[in-house]
């Protein structure tokens, strides 16, 4: 069980961490989120997507009292001021991309207002080109 | 970019959203319970069908044959492979993508 | 080409990791490298030294702590999805070891792909 050391000094990649999953009914939407949160510290692009019912992890107002599980809902927010530091830090080469693709977000009508983040809509034929795009995609 | 799909499409919507959001050209591979996709004479037959014009699709062998099906049950235009040959479209294609 | 590989369920309720055991297999008979299988979710119980399935039935288990010891595969699991679960040092199996999530990510980095198999 020997540990392999990867040469990943200097290599920059395009993540893609792909939602699909509601929250709270499964723990896919938790789990995705650490390891966004985790691909920060190795400074690599990422575009956080939310397509499915993926789209329902960012509405507002979570209250899980009720449930006793955590409410994770303000994670989403860590993201948006991270991405907001990596674009405002000229030093660094980070670029995040917060996306809901319209098509899923319309199917289950909602509209950006109900979004506790702010989300870039993009079209099925535009996020299949971002997917296209990744060099590596996480999903659940 | 390569997609695989394990999920039946009688279950879950793996099969549609992939269809969305991939490019023409890109492949597909059902596997899993995602081989149900490739049969002919079902409800979602067409949608694959459909689907073989615009990208390679390919559907894993021991998969089918675990469940009692076989190569004349599959759609044609839809290749079947082993898992060599889902290692080898891994390599050929660029990011995979799993559709879970 | 380098792989790396993510397992995102356990070894009985879903196929997912006898799905990415035939797919490393098949990929280091192919004179590829598995440098890494990293277990995550539920998959961190396929690292469960406890697990014991009937005679007639595939050990996984030991299959993942057979390859890694053949094969030099680094076989991580998730430290956090772990401790969720009871599967620390003390549950660990052979072949296996604990460490953190960045694992996963410099795995994206180093591998040509990272390969998913989950539900």
């Amino acid at each position: 069980m020997a540990e392999y050391v990867f040469e990943t000094e200097g290599v920059k990649k395009t993540f893609t961490f792909l939602n699909r999953k509601a929250p709270y009914g499964t723990i896919y939407a938790l789990e995705v989120l650490e390891t966004v949160l985790i691909s920060a510290a190795f400074e690599q692009h990422a575009n956080i997507v939310f397509v499915d019912d993926g789209v329902y992890q960012i509405k507002k107002d979570q209250d899980t009292a009720a449930i006793n599980m955590k409410n994770f809902s303000p994670t989403y927010g860590i993201i948006e001021m991270e991405k907001e530091d990596a674009d405002e830090d000229e030093d660094m080469d980070m670029v995040w991309r917060i996306i809901v693709e319209k098509e899923s977000m319309e199917a289950r009508g909602l509209s950006p207002d109900d979004f506790k983040v702010e989300v870039e809509v993009l079209s099925s034929a535009e996020l299949a080109d971002v997917l296209e795009q990744s060099d590596v995609v996480i999903g659940g | 970019m390569f997609h695989t799909i394990n999920k039946s499409p009688f279950e879950r919507n793996s099969l549609d959203t992939c269809l969305r959001l991939s490019k023409k050209g890109s492949a597909i591979l059902l596997f899993e319970d995602g081989v149900y996709a490739a049969l002919k004479g079902t409800q979602v037959s067409a949608k694959v069908e459909g689907a073989v014009g615009e990208h390679p699709i390919f559907v894993l062998g021991p998969d089918l044959k675990a469940r009692g099906l076989s190569e004349d049950h599959v759609i044609e235009g839809v290749s079947v492979v082993d898992y060599g040959g889902f290692v080898d479209l891994a390599a050929e294609h660029g990011a995979v993508n799993a559709w879970l | 080409m380098k792989f790396g590989i993510l397992i995102n369920e356990g070894p009985f309720t879903h196929q997912a990791s006898d799905s990415a055991y035939h797919f490393t297999k098949a990929a280091l008979e192919k004179g590829h490298e598995v440098p890494r299988v990293f277990f995550y979710y539920d998959g961190v119980n396929n690292a469960n030294k406890f697990s014991a399935p009937q005679a007639d039935d595939r050990n996984l288990v030991k299959l993942w702590g057979e390859m890694a010891s053949q094969h030099n595969v680094d076989l991580v699991v998730c430290v956090a999805a772990g401790m969720r679960r009871g599967i620390t040092e003390d549950s660990l199996a052979e072949g296996f070891r604990i460490s953190g999530l960045g694992q996963l990510v410099e795995a994206g980095i180093g591998c040509d792909r990272l390969m998913m198999f989950g539900d």
